[in-house]
């Protein structure tokens, strides 16, 4: 198990090594002078210079970046002056991982749960609803399931708060709009996967065991069938974290995606490149998580690998 | 004759597919006396496996389905039974060993959980279940299983693998186990490991069991009374002694032929029966071995052939035993004086 | 062996005939060529079938409509600011009075053609890579399969977001940027599928037989993957048409006066409270279609299926 995870772990960090690469030379190569703009007071100019190093060669800026980021410091943003990345990741990043948690943990449990009810009652009206909820939610992209929510249970019958982010009732929606798309896909894989593992020589020596159909679904169908579902729940975080960007701009919610988002359409680059790599770390360390959780739920992972 | 603990009448169990029904077992009737080793024997595809997993009605329903029949245990019909009936028989009184070991232990669950899973419903206390588990594994001859137990099947070699599947059918003593071809993927070695291992077993605990089987071999060896099957069908029955030395079936005879002997001459070729069995979607509507037999007869292809008795043991569904036949040798293996 | 003693033949059905050659292999079940038998199972699946109706549909609109109409896409109408749908404006107005029905369409054009292509050039570079990398193995496999491990762990999208940032809106530039890590997913798929026929015995027999690979390769594994293939574009095309929509949403996509589903969709949720129909139409045609692909590749992923060849 430890070497898995050390096997995992140098992974990751050299996936994050070129990330952060790449993402400094497209940056660095645009065209023109990203880091030059009018709006820029001199005191910001001048940290941001510092920060980047305009001064030195290219390889010199690479490594003086690589040197800020081990130290945690995302740079500086030329929208907002006067405030730096890690602030805006400060001020915002509370407000994603809420919702994003959120929205995860409804995707998830009722993903599964819908997976399995329409694998188990398969052809009858429980797996046509699923089916049809999974094909729905795999259909509409999240901020029209946003816009939707919102007009429906906001504005037309005015069930819950349009927009801001102030209690619990305000979270619904957003999170909702967010869950979907992915709680269809969980329950279509864990729908596809339930249906493949009943057809599995173990189940009908479960079967011959004299268990109840109960435990043959619980203990031996399940606990198999989840395993494609542990699989993509990194791509899943990555997915509702990028959804993040568009339900906040949509919901008013001052998280993380909505200065992103901001940043994109400002031209913000020196923003874009502080939280395109925060993200970038962000996902990779997500994936990691998953990587080393897959190992321990499935023991055939832990030893030989693959 | 010792009592019969299972009986099958007259059983047909078939398959509803795109293209129509599949009649897998047409019309099978053998018994189980208590005991006693049965061997099951036919080439692939004769409906043997599906016999067999319809005793504890392990097949698919649906698609499958009975279409008549009866399955006595115990004097009990196991097609009348209820999902709770049915469970308390599988894996307490009967129990199955399938083909594969490498697909049919669970990956997820330590083996020795799945050994005492056997109890779960039967309220007997869990240090007894540990018991039973533990001594089950040393019987069937797993070493130190005190460490196997806490393993996973992934880290056992296929022989190991075998012997915990057969700690899952004997765990709680049933009165019979049904053997679905359980050498098939082992190799020769770790095979005869396991048949002595049965053997063994039937001496200590007087089980009864049913081999089912493609390998003469494993019959010879094993088994007190043999059915072959052919077609979905039984073509012959009998003692083993019937079945080597007194042949009463142009199959068995043929099957016989097709297998090396220590007898044979050096240079004595042996001879595969031709053709492959018949497609049981739309069933030959005479005998099933007529297009492969060296003795057809044009009535083969046009009438079923009735069940001959030839002696108390011993029958045979074959025209050739019919008065108006003429007179042919089947008898393959000479008995030893 | 002594043959029969005739004997006692007093009916002629008890000459013994011997093997009957014709009958002794006789197969009965109708046999299907791998594409009949799909073919046969998504005719099968009416939800596959109209899904694939409303995508030509969808389509032969994007072509026509646009010309059939009396507005232009761009063309302002001061008088019809935020107008309802009526039988002059069939699907209302947008805010600055510009008709909605051939924007729709004009949009279609470009979220069709960037779902469709993007898709397209993706699966075939990564079929290309990873067939290459399955089939021939070796150092090149290893190498390419370590580049390809780091790039799937980088989040796609981020690198999309940001190559459109440094090279601009716009189609082609939209259509480079989702290529640049879309391929990944195809090639490490096509590669453990060819990697797994190639074990496969048929192959080595052909190998030992002493088939070129070329031919081995044309003959035994195309045909063997494509179905997947076909099935893997037909679900990765709305993935794109998605990314469009989310890239034009947050404003990296499509600059005015042109338009896409995602850039209509963006317009019309500014405008929700005001006229909610001018949200409500792209909705309706980005979710329709993304619904009808499902449908298509849920329907060519069951008929291609070899486990599910020969059942209902």
């Amino acid at each position: 198990m430890a070497k898995y995870i050390i096997k995992r772990v140098i992974a990751a960090i050299i996936t994050l090594f070129v990330l952060i690469t790449v993402v400094f030379f497209l940056v660095r190569l645009m065209p023109g002078e990203p880091f030059t703009s009018a709006k820029l007071t001199e005191e910001v100019a001048l940290n941001m210079e510092k920060y980047y190093g305009f001064d030195k060669p290219l390889y010199m800026q690479y490594f003086q970046y690589i040197e800020n980021l081990l130290h945690g410091n995302f740079g500086y943003s030329m929208f907002y002056t006067n405030k730096t990345v890690n602030y805006i990741i400060g001020q915002g990043f509370p407000f994603s991982a809420d919702v994003g948690i959120r929205a995860l943990m409804l995707a998830i449990s009722f993903g599964i749960v819908f997976g399995i009810l329409a694998a188990k009652n398969r052809g009858t009206k429980i797996d046509f609803f699923c089916v049809i909820v999974a094909i729905l939610g795999t259909s509409i992209p999240d901020f029209i399931m946003g816009a939707l929510l919102q007009y429906f249970f906001g504005i037309k019958w005015g069930l819950l708060p349009v927009a801001k982010y102030r209690g619990f009732e305000y979270t619904i929606l957003p999170a909702c709009a967010l869950a979907f798309y992915t709680l269809a896909s969980v329950s279509r894989i864990m729908r596809a996967s339930m249906l493949e593992v009943v057809q599995q020589d173990y189940i009908k020596t479960a079967k011959a065991k004299g268990l109840s159909n109960f435990r043959i679904t619980v203990k031996h169908q399940i606990r198999n069938a989840i395993m494609p579902v542990i699989t993509m729940l990194g791509p899943t975080v990555a997915s509702v974290l990028t959804g993040t960007f568009v339900i906040e701009s949509i919901f008013a919610i001052p998280g993380m995606g909505k200065y992103y988002v901001e940043s994109v359409t400002q031209n913000d680059y020196s923003m874009i490149l502080g939280m395109t790599v925060f993200y970038g770390m962000f996902l990779v360390v997500c994936n990691l998580i998953v990587d080393i959780l897959y190992g321990i739920v499935d023991p055939r992972v832990r030893i030989g690998g693959k | 004759m010792s009592e019969k603990i299972l009986e099958l009448n007259n059983v047909v169990f078939s398959f509803k597919t795109y293209a129509g029904l599949v009649h897998a077992v047409r019309g099978v009737s053998f018994e189980v006396r208590k005991g006693e080793i049965l061997g099951i024997v036919g080439e692939s595809g004769c409906g043997k496996s599906v016999t067999a997993q319809s005793i504890l009605r392990l097949n698919p329903e649906p698609p499958g389905f009975f279409e008549g029949g009866e399955i006595l245990f115990k004097g009990q019909d196991i097609i009348k039974m209820n999902n709770k009936q049915l469970r308390n028989i599988r894996g307490k009184d009967i129990g199955f060993i399938f083909q594969d070991p490498m697909t049919s232990l669970n990956p997820t669950m330590r083996v020795g959980e799945q050994i005492e899973e056997v109890f779960i419903g039967t309220g007997t206390p869990k240090a007894e279940v540990r018991l039973k588990a533990l001594n089950i594994m040393r019987l069937v001859g797993i070493n130190d299983p005190e460490r196997r137990f806490m393993q996973y099947p992934h880290e056992l070699s296929g022989g190991m693998k075998q012997r915990i599947m057969i700690a899952i059918a004997l765990v709680s003593r049933p009165s019979l186990i049904i053997c679905d071809e359980p050498t098939t993927s082992l190799d020769v070695t770790i095979e005869a490991q396991i048949l002595d291992l049965l053997l063994e077993l039937r001496e200590k605990l007087g089980t009864s069991i049913i081999m089912i089987t493609h390998d003469l071999g494993v019959i010879a060896r094993l088994c007190d009374r043999v059915v072959v099957m052919y077609g979905g069908k039984v073509a012959e029955q009998g003692t083993s002694e019937d079945i080597f030395f007194d042949t009463a079936h142009p199959y068995t005879s043929g099957l016989l032929k097709s297998i090396a002997r220590l007898d044979m001459e050096r240079n004595q070729v042996l001879t595969p029966i031709e053709g492959t069995p018949p497609d049981l979607f739309a069933p030959p509507k005479g005998c099933p071995f007529a297009a492969r037999c060296e003795y057809a007869m044009s009535v083969c292809c046009e009438y079923e052939p009735s069940k001959t008795t030839l002696t108390e043991e011993h029958s045979t569904y074959c025209w050739l035993q019919h008065d108006l036949a003429p007179e042919v040798n089947l008898i393959v293996e000479k008995r030893e004086a | 062996m002594h043959v029969e003693k005739n004997k006692k033949l007093t009916k002629e059905m008890f000459v013994v005939m011997g093997k009957n050659a014709d009958d002794m292999e006789l197969i009965i079940r109708p046999t299907l060529s791998f594409w009949q038998d799909a073919w046969r199972r998504l005719k099968k699946n009416k939800a596959a079938i109209i899904g694939l109706i409303i995508i030509v549909c969808y389509g032969l609109l994007a072509i026509f409509a646009p010309f059939l109409s009396q507005y232009e896409y761009s063309t302002m109408d001061t008088s019809a600011i935020d107008a309802s749908p009526s039988l002059v404006h069939w699907l209302g107005c947008d805010s600055t009075g510009r008709d909605l029905w051939v924007r729709i369409w004009m949009g279609a054009r470009v979220s069709l053609t960037i779902g469709l292509l993007s898709a397209t050039i993706n699966m075939c570079v990564g079929a290309v890579i990873g067939g290459l990398c399955g089939f021939y193995g070796g150092k090149l496999d290893m190498v390419m399969m370590r580049i390809v491990d780091i790039l799937y762990g980088i989040p796609s999208l981020i690198i999309t977001i940001l190559v459109m940032v440094v090279i601009g809106k716009g189609v082609m530039t939209l259509i480079i940027a989702m290529c640049i890590v879309g391929w990944i997913g195809t090639c490490r798929f096509v590669r453990g599928e060819v990697y797994r026929l190639k074990g496969q015995d048929f192959i080595s027999a052909a190998k030992i037989l002493g088939v070129p690979d070329i031919v081995i390769i044309v003959q035994q594994i195309i045909p063997n993957v494509l179905g997947l293939l076909v099935t893997n574009l037909c679900m990765a095309i709305p993935g794109a048409i998605f990314q469009e929509a989310f890239l034009s949403y947050i404003g990296l996509g499509i600059s005015p006066p042109n338009c896409s589903w995602g850039v209509l969709a963006k317009e019309g949720i500014k405008m929700l409270r005001v006229a909610p129909h001018e949200v409500a139409a792209p909705a309706f045609f980005i979710c329709t279609t993304m619904l009808a692909l499902n449908l298509l590749g849920d329907g060519l992923r069951d008929a291609v299926d070899p486990k599910l060849r020969g059942t209902d």
